[in-house]
């Protein structure tokens, strides 16, 4: 098969690359360029898309002697994923990025334009496996646990799953790391990449605040009181505890934690750990990596990239909505989070969370 | 095996110019020492200047070696801007047209951010030439003012020639100082130095079959030109830093080589050329040739053409795969393509300067080069297109 390696510049896809190169497919790396102002070097573990890792994913396809080409797609990632992430927040919702960009970007644009210019695949070095069960393609956790990111590759479709190749499923990341150095490739000890690609510095709330300015606001707790004032109600996520500045103590003395965020009020309310306890969820955008379900299913839910699975019962409510029962409560579950659905190690699908129950 | 069309980003080295380089790799030599050795690579350095200034109607004192074709331009441009600039402080104006390659290109606009330079662009044609009259127009609104005018010989991206001579002769009667970059003109047109009435001039080793690293700029005896690197003073007190003797060997028998075999190859680089543009527009029949459009003129190796609804990517990488190597003919601003800076000054939406390739032919390009290109350009096209712009 004619095969394009998506090159991040880090150790992953230069071994995703080697193997599926090894396995005697016809490779050519391409390295997304999705910053529109790069930065001439990487900053630790933070950020991507650097000039560094640009330069890093070419020496990755040099050693392996595979072509290489940098594509841009500053633009389209700025429309799809960044204004987008914005906009989540500006209404009071929290996004995932990365899952965004795995459905727009790197399984869309990038797959639709490597099968009109002739791949018949696209190779990634997410951690996930593919299974071809009775009923077709089917999307596994990786066999490693604790990298697993089966979870942000479940907005993913039959079809998009069907051009995908993850050759990094069933190892783990010390093995990929040992082979990583055993075939001489010098990205073997670049540290891994961690939070949102183009907020270098990690800082979300410093970002939206440059990026949608500040308007102070009431914090309430759940009976409407005001307890104290916030710099810019999209700042917080469901959930936080620390930064809110709340001036009196509650009267019970425990730990306040953000409830809801209303930007149309620009209101922040804040309540107990037990009032932050999300028992159900209502999810809409449904995207299926496998057949889809009717009427309802027991499954498991995952609710954040690196959070546990919970049981669930999943009930098909239309075609694009979904109730989703969790069998143990979640802790500050937010809206425009994704909850993606396993049956065991398959991922059945996800859902964007649009409200919560508790 | 790979058809190389690109010859105008490098080309092979002449035999010449390996032999002349090779015969000197394994000897020592600093050729500003006094004893033996030295005297050695110093009558290699002088030999070659002559050689130099021989091909091109020019003297051996102008002859400056440097780096290469970025140096020269950088000596050049900032230079001549200083050295101006120190004599009258009313000197601050730079006349030049946006089809210049960076190498020019960003030492101006650097002069521009800060040593408080004033550019002006003169306007250019569909083809990318710039008229003499508007070089008149622009020094006339204030001929005090002027410091340097700089306006490349040929273009490395479309081939388009400019018309130097008149171009030159109008900044001398207003005592102007004209640069000339003509990187992409040794060896492929008629270059002479004396009559063209250029103050500075330049061109590199690795375009017309010497080694990459090594290039010269033609001063003129009477320019005075302020240092961009500053040492031991080896070029004319003008560009300091020991010479790499046997890359100046190569250099020269590669000039010498070039000018002397200068028309027939021309002669027979010109008809390749015009048969594959001829050929690329059979399979398909839309394409759009950018710079002179008439056959047989413009520099005698080069095709840019536009795909409509193609992104240029998409053709070269999808060329590459069938080992056929050309180039976008762009800049990669952080490794990301940007359309041509060239294609846009001549009037090309930015979709056709993003969709355009340049195929560069060279001395060692055959009839089988252009019926591989024949062959593939039009199924190619065909998958760029239907990836279309992205």
């Amino acid at each position: 098969m004619r095969v394009l390696a998506a090159m991040s510049g880090g150790v992953d896809s230069a071994v995703a690359a080697a193997r599926v190169r090894d396995a005697g497919h016809e490779v050519t790396g391409v390295h997304l360029a999705l910053s529109r102002n790069r930065q001439a070097l990487r900053d630790g573990a933070r950020g991507c898309c650097t000039i560094e890792d640009s330069h890093d994913a070419r020496r990755a396809a040099d050693m392996l002697g595979i072509p290489f080409y940098i594509w841009d797609m500053a633009e389209r990632f700025h429309e799809d994923v960044i204004d987008d992430f914005v906009a989540e927040y500006q209404a009071g919702r929290t996004p995932n990025p990365c899952l965004r960009c795995n459905e727009k970007i790197k399984f869309a644009a990038v797959l639709d334009k490597a099968r009109a210019l002739g791949f018949d695949a696209v190779a990634t070095g997410h951690y996930a496996r593919l299974v071809d069960g009775p009923e077709g393609r089917e999307l596994h956790r990786a066999a490693d646990p604790a990298k697993d990111q089966s979870y942000v590759l479940g907005v993913l479709d039959v079809e998009q799953l069907a051009h995908s190749m993850f050759p990094l499923g069933d190892d783990t990341k010390t093995a990929v790391r040992a082979e990583a150095a055993e075939r001489g490739l010098y990205v073997a000890k670049k540290p891994d990449s961690h939070d949102v690609c183009f907020i270098p510095d990690g800082d979300t709330k410093a970002y939206l605040a440059k990026t949608l300015g500040s308007e102070s606001g009431p914090i309430v707790d759940s009976a409407g009181r005001i307890v104290g004032e916030h710099d810019g109600a999209w700042g917080y996520t469901i959930g936080q505890r620390r930064g809110l500045r709340i001036g009196h103590p509650a009267g019970d003395g425990r730990p306040r934690y953000v409830l809801d965020i209303s930007p149309v009020t620009n209101t922040v309310t804040v309540g107990t750990a037990e009032e932050l306890d999300v028992t159900g969820l209502s999810g809409i955008k449904l995207r299926w990596c496998g057949p889809e379900f009717s009427g309802r299913v027991e499954c498991h839910a995952q609710l954040r990239a690196h959070g546990e699975a919970v049981p669930a019962t999943a009930e098909r409510t239309g075609p694009d909505s979904v109730e989703v029962m969790l069998h143990e409560a979640v802790r500050g579950l937010a809206p425009g989070q994704a909850a993606v659905l396993y049956d065991g190690t398959r991922v059945i699908g996800s859902a964007t969370v649009a409200a919560t129950s508790r | 095996m790979a058809v190389y069309l690109d010859h105008a980003a490098t080309t092979p080295m002449l035999p010449a110019a390996v032999d002349a380089m090779t015969a000197r790799l394994g000897v020592t030599g600093n050729a500003n020492s006094l004893h033996a050795a030295g005297r050695a690579a110093r009558r290699v350095v002088e030999e070659s200047r002559e050689q130099i200034a021989e091909a091109l109607g020019a003297r051996p004192s102008e002859v400056v070696f440097t780096s290469g074709g970025t140096e020269s331009d950088n000596l050049a441009v900032k230079g001549l801007y200083w050295a101006r600039r120190d004599a009258d402080p009313r000197r601050r104006r730079v006349l030049a047209a946006k089809i210049e390659h960076h190498a020019v290109l960003d030492p101006l606009s650097w002069l521009g951010d800060h040593e408080g330079a004033e550019l002006e662009w003169l306007p250019v044609d569909r083809a990318g030439r710039v008229d003499p009259e508007a070089l008149r127009a622009a020094i006339e609104k204030d001929p005090d003012t002027v410091a340097l005018a700089t306006v490349m010989w040929a273009n490395n991206e479309v081939g388009t020639v400019q018309p130097i001579r008149a171009l030159a002769g109008i900044a001398h009667e207003y005592g102007v100082p004209l640069h000339s970059d003509a990187v992409q003109a040794v060896g492929a047109l008629d270059v002479d130095w004396a009559s063209s009435g250029l103050s500075a001039m330049t061109f590199t080793g690795h375009k017309i079959g010497g080694p990459i690293g090594v290039g010269a700029l033609l001063l003129g005896r009477k320019t005075e030109a302020v240092p961009v690197l500053h040492g031991g003073g080896q070029e004319r007190d003008v560009r300091s830093g020991t010479l790499d003797t046997p890359a100046v060997a190569g250099f020269a028998a590669a000039v010498a080589e070039s000018v002397k075999h200068r028309e027939a190859k021309a002669e027979l680089l010109t008809e390749l050329r015009d048969d594959l543009v001829a050929r690329v527009r059979e399979a398909v029949p839309d394409v759009i040739v950018n710079g002179d459009r008439g056959l047989g003129s413009g520099l005698p190796g080069i095709a840019n053409m536009a795909f409509p609804g193609c992104e240029g990517d998409s053709l070269l990488m999808l060329l590459d795969a069938r080992g056929i190597e050309c180039s976008t003919g762009s800049a990669c601003s952080a490794g990301v393509a940007q359309p041509s800076h060239v294609l846009l000054a001549m009037g090309l939406s930015g979709e056709l300067a993003r969709g355009s390739l340049r195929f560069s032919l060279g001395h060692t390009s055959t009839k089988a080069d252009v019926d591989a290109l024949a062959e593939a350009i039009g199924p190619v096209v065909g998958r760029a297109r239907a990836a279309g712009l992205s």
